[in-house]
């Protein structure tokens, strides 16, 4: 009894770091998707863009740990609005099919440069002595990367929700999502909306691919392998919503820790049979407005 | 009068907004009818619930007697409602032909075949180059939407719900946008449409609702606050003031 | 245009052009013998491609999970031949084709009730469930190891598999015919100009009284079907089925090369898997970089510039010289 509740506790826990860093990652997708209506299938591309960063800033140039995350974020962001200025923003008014090749292309391109300059071989992570060891509440150990990641990752969640709910910025992002024409019309500058909006959620997908580094591994075929994840994020939880993703995060992650733990033998077959039910449940997802 | 479409406490509320309240709403079979009303008074609403595109919040839809409410918008067409766009619903890419014949192969009830040619079916090709004909858009006939102009068009969106042969035809400002000369066209093809065919025609433009229509309702913010005669609409003083209110606030 | 479009004033007549593939594949049999392996998995994957043009290019139904029908068909065909040790090719074709339908049918009515993003999800969900099951189920499939053994007996009970894959490359080349033929059937038809019709406007459709759902429905089962034929000729021709048929990289690439040819134009099918298949065999293996590069660059600049593929840029070659007196 005793075991099963410290396992219970401990896919809990780790379930929470990956659906942090599940959340962290793929806001930025939802928020972007709801706004432009853009199938931004390379989102993950940002995700290992940051991830490598984060690697390189630590073991190349000896960058301290939060200097590397900010790096992370900063590097990814401005790349992203070169990006978004140079080739997304001229398919905004393209067909569904159109932006899926376009963004495959994309993950194509940097599956090759993440090669070439990385090789296929994943990054090792060398976190700082501060982060390594155990974390020791309520009289039980925790890794204390992972504590670290849930609660920064909580209080990046917590700035982000502060930031829509009550800035200008916020305001405009949510007139926008829920009807572009009136927001044009009331003079809402929308282009630059969307660079703005899009660079934010680049940039935090950076970050959460660099601090998740060491549970989602930082190799090439990084954007193939979890795009599935992090669309399941955003279709279960909902287009252009904040807290829908947010659940479906949590739920993703600690399934599939518990799926992992206690049915190994299934894989992640679990895990898409249920985001298959709940999208016939729902098609817009859980917070997805339904016409 | 036969009644060809009814509707009785017709409501549609999207969250807090309420688009359409309590209508109750008649339309004789042969009648024709016009429903006019201010921006956003919720006429295309209406016409969604009627076709099906929309459902309503609550109330019932009558066509020729038979209680549609739940109908799926496929059969409704079946049963002879037919429908235009206030903004285009074409075939963008595919030639003028094909846009009306697609609706009559339809109708028809040869679009589900796939052993034949499409263009071996004779029938069809011919009964809509007719009907092209008639809109005076036969030699329009190979031309792709995407390279017509915007009044020929409007015409083509006519094409295609003529093309079902309705009994009630539904039409959502037809003349929209339209340049003049174009527009006294689609009066044209109005007046020439089967006596038979009872048309609800939403517009904004006046002449043309008081050229055509015999019975008018009026819809704002999504109840009815009068229907009548021309004439009886003409001199209404709240009709006066909704129109002239909007008029005030352009 | 010059695309096949099928249409209510489309000649359906074979023209003299559409032969060329045709004698192509024939003249590539006696003068490449030493290619023919590859050559018949360019056949597979131009029949597997005309399967996804159908629903891609004329339904206008974006998906990213056409694998799964592909690799079920492939799965079948190999569980057949080398578990149940049931060798007739017919049998393990016709079984491939059947599963590929019912999967398709299955999945395609949950599936094609949804749209946008959502469809996009469910289709690459499903294709992920498929990869779990046949990587879980080590019984049945070999699971990560693939499955070996494949055994296919004489065609008919007369022609043998020879090892040069003479038979193999014949084989492919009679069943594309035949798939070419009944997709190119179906587009001419009115049903395949109801399909278009669904792509340019499906609210039009709707609003004509179309029952667009079943149509799509219809037409995606008949796609998974060719799909899971597809995939039984490759199990076939290979003799072994491994994890790779599933993957999300293969259904990337099956678009990729449809694009590549041209959506919506049935030869855009064919050129596209000639000119991917070859490259990939001249370069992918000495520059695997550079290939995927190459590929992404390709992709983007496609989009960007010429959506109608090589047979779009050709198309309009072809306008402009016409142009000139
Ligand atoms: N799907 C929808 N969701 C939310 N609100 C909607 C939706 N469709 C329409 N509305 C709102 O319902 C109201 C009525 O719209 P409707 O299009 O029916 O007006 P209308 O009378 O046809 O106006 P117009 O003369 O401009 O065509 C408008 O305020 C519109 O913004
Ligand atoms: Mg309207």
């Amino acid at each position: 009894m005793e075991a099963f509740f410290a396992s219970l506790v401990s896919v809990a826990f780790h379930g929470t770091a990956l659906g942090m860093i599940l959340y962290v990652i793929s806001v930025g997708l939802s928020v972007t998707m709801g706004l432009m209506g853009f199938a931004n299938l390379a989102h993950g591309v940002f995700a290992m863009a940051g991830g490598y960063v984060l690697t390189t800033a630590i073991s190349r140039f000896g960058a301290p740990f939060p200097l590397a995350l900010v790096l992370a974020f900063a590097f990814v962001a401005a790349a992203s609005v070169v990006l978004e200025r140079l080739l997304y923003s001229r398919l905004y008014t393209a067909s569904d099919l159109e932006q899926v090749l376009f963004t495959i292309g994309l993950i194509f391109i940097a599956v090759a440069v993440a090669r070439f300059i990385y090789g296929t071989l994943q990054q090792p992570v060398v976190l700082p002595d501060y982060l390594k060891g155990q974390f020791a509440l309520l009289g039980r150990d925790f890794p204390a990367y992972r504590v670290f990641i849930i609660v920064f990752s909580a209080v990046m969640v917590g700035l982000l929700w502060f930031g829509v709910e009550r800035t200008r910025w916020g305001a405009m992002v949510r007139a926008t999502v829920d009807n572009r024409a009136m927001a044009q019309s009331v003079g809402i500058d929308t282009k630059r909306l969307f660079t703005l909006t899009f660079a934010l959620g680049s940039g935090l997908a950076g970050l959460g691919g660099g601090l998740g580094a060491e549970i989602i591994a930082i190799q090439p075929s990084y954007p193939f392998e979890n795009l599935v994840y992090f669309l399941v994020v955003v279709s279960v939880g909902g287009l252009g919503s904040l807290r829908g993703p947010f659940v479906a995060a949590l739920l993703i992650g600690i399934a599939d820790t518990a799926c992992k733990y206690w049915l190994p033998q299934y894989g992640a077959f679990p895990i898409y049979v249920a985001t298959i039910a709940i999208l016939l449940w729902r098609p817009a997802g859980l917070a997805g407005r339904h016409a | 009068m036969n009644i060809a479409l009814e509707t009785r406490g017709l409501c549609k509320s999207f969250g807090a907004l309420t688009v359409a309240d309590d209508i109750d709403f008649r339309l004789e079979s042969g009648a024709r009818h016009a429903l006019i009303g201010p921006n956003g008074a919720g006429k295309t609403t209406f016409v969604n619930m009627l076709t099906g595109a929309l459902p309503p919040s609550s109330g019932t839809i009558v066509l020729g007697g038979e209680d549609i409410t739940a109908m799926r918008q496929a059969k409704r067409v079946k049963r002879g409602l037919g429908r235009t766009f206030q903004i285009n619903a074409l075939f963008r890419r595919l030639p003028v032909l094909d846009n009306v014949a697609l609706a009559v192969a339809e109708r028809c009830g040869v679009a589900r075949r796939m052993l034949r040619a499409a263009s071996a079916h004779g029938d069809v090709r011919e009964e809509s180059m007719e009907l092209l004909a008639t809109l005076g858009l036969a030699e329009d006939a190979g031309v792709r939407i995407l390279d017509l102009p915007y009044g020929k068009q409007r015409l083509v969106e006519i094409a295609i719900a003529l093309g079902l042969k309705p009994s009630v035809l539904l039409l959502d400002e037809p003349a929209a946008g339209v340049p003049s000369l174009e527009s006294h066209r689609i009066l044209q093809v109005l007046d020439n449409l089967p006596k038979h065919i009872a048309i609800l025609i939403i517009e904004h433009d006046m002449d043309l609702v008081f050229r055509f229509a015999q019975r008018i309702t009026v819809l704002v913010q999504g109840e009815v606050l009068v229907e009548g005669p021309p004439d009886e609409i003409a001199r209404d003083r709240r009709v006066h003031q909704v129109y002239l209110g909007e008029q005030h606030h352009a | 245009m010059s695309a096949h479009a099928g249409g209510y004033s489309a000649d359906p007549r074979i023209r003299w052009i559409e032969s060329l593939p045709w004698i192509v594949a024939v003249a590539a049999f006696f003068a490449l013998p030493e290619y023919l392996s590859l050559g018949a998995r360019i056949l597979i994957y131009i029949l597997y491609a005309l399967s996804l043009d159908l629903i891609v290019g004329y339904a206008g139904i974006v998906t990213l999970g056409h694998s799964a029908y592909f690799g079920l068909g492939a799965y079948v065909a190999g569980i057949l031949a080398a578990k149940a040790g049931i060798g007739d090719p017919m049998v393990q074709l016709a079984a491939a084709a059947a599963a590929g339908a019912l999967l398709g049918i299955g999945t395609g009515a949950i599936i094609l009730r949804t749209k946008a993003l959502t469809l996009l999800m469910l289709t690459l969900a499903i294709t992920s469930v498929m990869l779990e099951i046949a990587n879980k189920a080590t019984a049945l499939t070999g699971g990560a190891d693939g499955l070996s053994g494949v055994i296919v007996a004489p065609i008919f009970g007369l022609f043998r598999f020879d090892i040069f894959g003479k038979t193999a490359y014949l084989y492919c080349l009679l069943a594309l015919l035949i798939g070419w033929w009944l997709v190119r059937k179906m587009i001419y038809s009115p049903f395949g100009t109801s399909l278009t019709g669904v792509r340019e406007n499906s609210l039009r459709m709707h609003a004509i009284g179309a029952p667009v759902y079943w149509r799509l429905v219809l037409v995606y089962t008949l796609s998974a079907t060719i799909a899971g034929v597809a995939g039984g000729l490759i199990t076939q021709t290979n003799q072994f089925v491994g994890l790779n048929v599933f993957s999300f990289e293969s259904a990337g690439e099956l678009l990729v090369m449809l694009i590549l040819g041209g959506v919506g134009r049935i030869y855009g099918a064919f050129v596209g898997p000639v000119v991917y298949l070859i490259a990939q065999d001249l370069l992918a293996k000495q520059f695997p970089e550079y290939w995927y590069f190459g590929i992404g660059t390709m992709l983007v600049l496609v989009v960007m510039f010429a959506r109608g593929g090589i047979l779009g840029i050709l198309d309009s070659i072809l306008v402009k010289l016409r142009r000139r007196p």
